[in-house]
């Protein structure tokens, strides 16, 4: 393999270390809410398996989940009454907050390096996926 | 089947698809809508919610592995997603208003293109491509570490890109799936980013393009939890292995099969939506 032949124009030394440094705490952060997320999903499995395992089970007809399983509050309140397909839900809310979070959390990393170019994109990015969550009515 | 019975076998599958999805690189995600409507009958819009999620377990399961090795590229990732998500919004937005044999006609599609993508040979490395202003100016150039050292390069074409990344996220959201065949087009054959760059920065971007449809199908009732937990927890497992052996391992017959198995899936899917079936 010929070695590297064009001079990097950017990134600088220093930055592009700072953007790996952010990038491996960031790839933790979501290891981490994922780990979380597939244990809580677990746990809930283990009580749907042991209350319903021998019903039958029939996705042929499309129905749509019932609102306890449609929205947060819906599903807070199924966790609270014990039920393992709220804490499923529960899980998989989990996992559709870690990508969001490691979006928030990139807005602190460009700002610490003061990239304001990529603290506006970010917080474009943060904006249009906090308006598919709250505008798709999974609040209320 | 019962509850136990079909939650076993459908975590089985799961697990294998994410297995052979992370060592071919193809993604598991792909084949798994196909395969629970097709051999479990599964309505299309109960498969594609639980597929979704699963796209986002592999994505943000990888991600740690991924960074150490400091190829990917979180400024293309994150200007990149802007379009995703957009078009990540779009997807989901259509998804509740076609029928359910158009998506099997599109999702099709898709599958024939992912094995003729699959079967291409990659687009030759770039070596000392000019800046382009455009991707100098949003400082979108890097280097990664190469055999000999840090190697630079300069993205190209960044507005085709950007376009086509829009409608990789419409995809993502249409289908439930990470859309990794149209990323590759967008990343590799229209921007010239290297191979290991795209790679790793798109298995960044997947996860945050799925976020956003996900709301609108959990919230309209796409995610059933009893569906959704097997291929979850299935595809996980399957992809965190796959990807921990993927370097002893030899691919190149196992891709060659695993394309082979998304092309009959692909026809499958075409006659299903044509013919009504689904």
């Amino acid at each position: 393999m010929p070695a590297a032949q064009a001079p990097a124009p950017q990134p600088l030394p220093a930055r592009a270390w700072d953007d790996h440094r952010i990038e491996v705490i960031l790839g933790n952060l979501l290891r981490s809410g994922v780990l979380l997320s597939a244990a809580v999903v677990f746990c809930g499995a283990c009580i749907y398996l042991f209350r319903h395992a021998h019903e039958p089970a029939d996705y042929r007809v499309f129905r749509g989940e019932p609102s306890e399983f449609r929205t947060i509050p819906g599903v807070i309140q199924s966790v609270i009454n014990g039920r393992g397909r709220g804490l499923i839900q529960l899980g998989l809310l989990f996992l559709i907050a870690t990508p969001i979070a490691r979006v928030a959390f990139s807005i602190v990393g460009f700002a610490l390096e003061r990239d304001r170019m990529y603290v506006a994109f970010t917080l474009i990015v943060l904006a249009i996926l906090l308006y598919s969550l709250l505008g798709s009515g999974i609040g209320s | 089947m019962t509850v136990l019975e079909f939650t076993a076998v459908v975590a089985v599958v799961s697990f294998v698809a994410g297995f052979l999805g992370a060592l071919t690189g193809l993604g598991g995600g792909v084949v798994l809508v196909p395969l629970l409507t097709i051999f479990f009958h599964v309505d299309i819009r109960y498969a594609i919610g639980a597929s979704l999620v699963s796209v986002i377990a592999t994505s943000s399961g990888a991600a740690a592995a991924y960074v150490k090795e400091g190829f990917s590229n979180i400024r293309i990732g994150m200007f990149l997603e802007i379009a995703t998500t957009f078009g990540a919004l779009l997807g989901a937005f259509l998804a509740t208003r076609i029928p359910t044999s158009a998506l099997a006609i599109i999702f099709g599609f898709v599958l024939l293109y992912s094995a003729f993508l699959s079967r291409k040979p990659r687009p030759p490395a770039q070596r000392n491509l000019p800046p382009d202003p455009l991707a100098t100016r949003l400082r979108l150039n890097g280097s990664f570490p190469d055999l000999e050292g840090p190697r630079s390069y300069n993205v190209q074409h960044v507005p085709t890109g950007f376009g086509l990344m829009f409608g990789a996220g419409a995809l993502s959201g249409l289908l439930g799936i990470g859309s990794g065949a149209v990323k590759v087009l967008a990343m590799d054959q229209a921007m010239r980013i290297p191979f290991k760059v795209s790679t790793t920065t798109s298995n960044f971007m997947i996860g945050v393009t799925a976020a956003a449809s996900a709301g609108v199908y959990l919230s309209r009732g796409y995610v059933d939890p009893g569906l959704a937990m097997p291929v979850m927890l299935g595809v996980l497992a399957g992809s965190l292995l796959g990807s921990r052996i993927l370097v002893k391992a030899e691919t190149k017959s196992l891709r060659l099969v695993f394309s082979l198995v998304i092309l009959v899936l692909g026809l499958q899917m075409l006659y299903n939506g044509f013919w009504g079936k689904i």
